[in-house]
């Protein structure tokens, strides 16, 4: 099966929420939809699944109009972000559920069910009711009902999102490997940046109802085709300064000069904005982190095992990400390096003119 | 100390609320000439003659009867009116949506005694005066908006979410709605059905304007219980215990959801 949108709008009470979208997904790929809050990607889930129809432009499943067709009939299976499951049922007949309206036999209903429950490991809790399961249990139990369809189109709306961290490490682990085993079209709909990635697959970045790019998701993160998607798709967002090339040198910023070697060498001299990721910049010299400059510290928050260091550089706000715990104090002057050879340039117009070369191993932040 | 305070409130509180049910209690087991000529606490020489009386002769037991017949017919026609209606005010957006469900409250607020001359009349050219179907239409006219509110409330508290996966697994709207959604309010339901029956089982004004021998409610027998040998108090009391027990039946059923149907299943 191929799904196909072509030329979608939707308005609502004269809001556009999506925007011209074309898109051609395919079969046995994970489709990552990517963008932040309201950035369209329930809508665009819903106009896939036929829960809503579009304004203007035709859905096609197979090149065959199903642009009206209610969702009954196609064959589709969605994951929320809520915990959506039947209250009144027990996790074992919400997951038979769907089957229960197919003609299958109670036998054959019974075998998918206890299979597809060992694979979300909730095989223990079958005859509980959804009241009675904790947050992660009550997810593995909507994703068990949607897998156990065997729809042509899954369709997962930020899955993880309402779940604490250790849990969704855990999941996003397990859906991968379940993802990678299935012959239908995924769509998983995500604002984190290293869920995408991790997901792998191919992704759509979506902003305010249109699509900024789609591609491989890893050539996205390493090419953001402009500064919008490189901000969605960085976290935190990308830092940014404005800057010029001029007498052969790049220059960022108030008293940032860098040399134009490697893929900055073929830029003509003219005014751009720069952008580097928080992980490519460090208060400690190292080897690739060689350009120095002053800043000052606005302030610093500890995530986990890294903390994230908020500072000034004449007019720009900027976060550098450094691993471990480390304390400064509110105005502190600190010395802030950066690697050249990860820089980000855009065009004065957003668009992105010079992508640094993919960094061989190591984890892409 | 203060909850013993409390506890004494309380206890007294209730000795007041319960004092003229516990009157009438009283009077209902004790004769005529009993309840004329002495002033007792309790009943010193209890008779059932009474209650005898009223399950025994035909024109008071079928005054039960009548009122039971017409509050089961309004509280079934209210529901399954109520439960579609109060689906689309919960799930769909249509043109003068809002108007019409306060519109449908501002019915509540006009007095019975209004409506009373447009139906007589009505009824009268249809022939169903003194019809136990007519009493139990009449009293729709009160209940149906009530049992809307009620249910929407409740309804609105499902997420849409439920009734959009029942689709995608591939439920009809009737066997999704039977089957995973009447569940999910059934606390709902039973307080909608308890405040139609409430209504239904006090009202007087329409109920006797509309019904005459056949379907004559026990309220509009109660009243004519005046007669040349003046009042037959101990008769009267007893029938009026035996108009508080449906009610109170009802009420135990329903006694956990009783304050979010107060607040129109919004809370």
């Amino acid at each position: 099966m191929s799904l196909k949108l072509e030329n979608v709008t939707t308005t609502v009470g004269g809001e556009t929420h999506i925007d011209n979208i074309s898109l051609e997904l395919s079969p046995g790929t994970l489709h990552v939809l990517i963008g932040p809050t309201l950035a369209g990607k329930t809508s665009l889930m819903r106009l896939m699944a036929g829960l809503d129809k579009p304004s203007t432009g035709r859905v096609l499943v197979d090149g065959e109009d199903v642009t009206g067709v209610s969702v009954r009939l196609r064959s589709v299976a969605m994951v929320y972000q809520q915990f959506i499951n039947y209250p009144s049922f027990t996790v074992y007949d919400n997951i038979a559920s769907s089957l229960r309206l197919t003609r299958l036999s109670n036998h054959e209903i019974d075998l998918k069910v206890r299979e597809v429950a060992i694979t979300m490991r909730i095989d223990p809790l079958l005859d509980r009711r959804p009241a009675e399961l904790s947050g992660g249990q009550q997810q593995r139990t909507a994703i068990a009902r949607a897998l156990v369809k065997d729809a042509r189109l899954l369709l997962l709306d930020e899955p993880l999102a309402n779940l604490d961290y250790k849990l969704r490490e855990e999941l996003r682990v397990e859906l991968q490997e379940l993802f990678k085993r299935r012959e239908t079209i995924v769509v998983y709909a995500t604002t984190e940046p290293s869920e995408a990635l991790m997901l792998g697959g191919a992704a759509v970045v979506l902003d305010e109802g249109r699509k900024l790019q789609s591609g491989p998701t890893l050539e996205v993160f390493q090419n953001p085709a402009s500064v919008a998607v490189a901000n969605i798709f960085s976290d935190p967002p990308m830092n940014m300064i404005d800057g010029e090339i001029v007498d052969g040198e790049a220059r960022l910023g108030e008293d940032i000069r860098l040399p134009l070697d490697g893929h900055l060498g073929q830029l003509s001299p003219g005014p751009y904005r720069f952008g580097v990721r928080a992980g490519h910049l460090s208060v400690v010299s190292s080897p690739g982190h060689e350009f120095r400059f002053g800043a000052t510290v606005d302030f610093a928050e500890v995530s986990g095992s890294e903390t994230f260091i908020h500072i000034r550089h004449g007019g720009a706000a900027w976060v550098v990400q450094e691993q471990g715990v480390h304390s400064f104090d509110l105005g502190q002057p600190i010395d802030v390096f950066l690697d050249a050879a990860r820089l980000f340039v855009f065009a004065d117009s957003g668009r992105l003119v010079a992508a640094p070369a993919p960094a061989g191993g190591g984890t892409p932040r | 100390m203060r909850p013993r305070k409390g506890t004494i409130g309380l206890i007294l509180y209730f000795l007041l609320l319960l004092l003229p049910i516990y009157w009438m209690f009283n009077i209902s087991l004790r004769t005529n000439a009993d309840i004329l000529n002495e002033f007792a606490l309790y009943p010193a020489d209890p008779t059932f003659a009474n209650y005898m009386k009223i399950f025994t002769d035909p024109a008071w037991y079928s005054g039960y009867i009548n009122s039971i017949a017409y509050v089961a017919m309004n509280v079934l026609i209210s529901l399954s009116v109520a439960l579609p209606a109060a689906y689309a005010f919960s799930r769909y957006r249509f043109l003068g949506d809002k108007h019409m469900f306060f519109w449908l409250l501002a019915n509540r607020m006009a007095p019975p005694a209004v409506f009373l001359l447009p139906f007589l009349q009505l009824y009268s050219t249809f022939g169903l005066i003194d019809t136990h179907i007519a009493v139990a239409l009449a009293h729709c006219l009160f209940t149906v908006p009530l049992a809307v509110w009620i249910l929407e409330g409740f309804m609105s508290g499902v997420p849409r979410e439920i009734d959009e996966t029942a689709y995608l697994d591939g439920y009809g709207f009737p066997r999704f709605f039977l089957t995973i959604f009447v569940p999910l309010i059934r606390s709902g339901i039973g307080v909608t059905a308890f405040f139609c029956f409430m209504f239904s089982w006090v009202e007087l004004l329409l109920a006797r304007a509309l019904t005459d021998t056949v379907a004559k409610p026990i309220a509009a027998t109660m009243t004519q219980t005046v007669g040349a040998t003046g009042l037959d108090w101990g008769l009267l009391a007893a029938a009026g215990v035996l108009t508080i027990v449906p009610g109170a039946l009802v009420i135990w059923f329903v006694r956990d959801y009783m304050a979010k149907g107060f607040a129109l299943g919004r809370v």
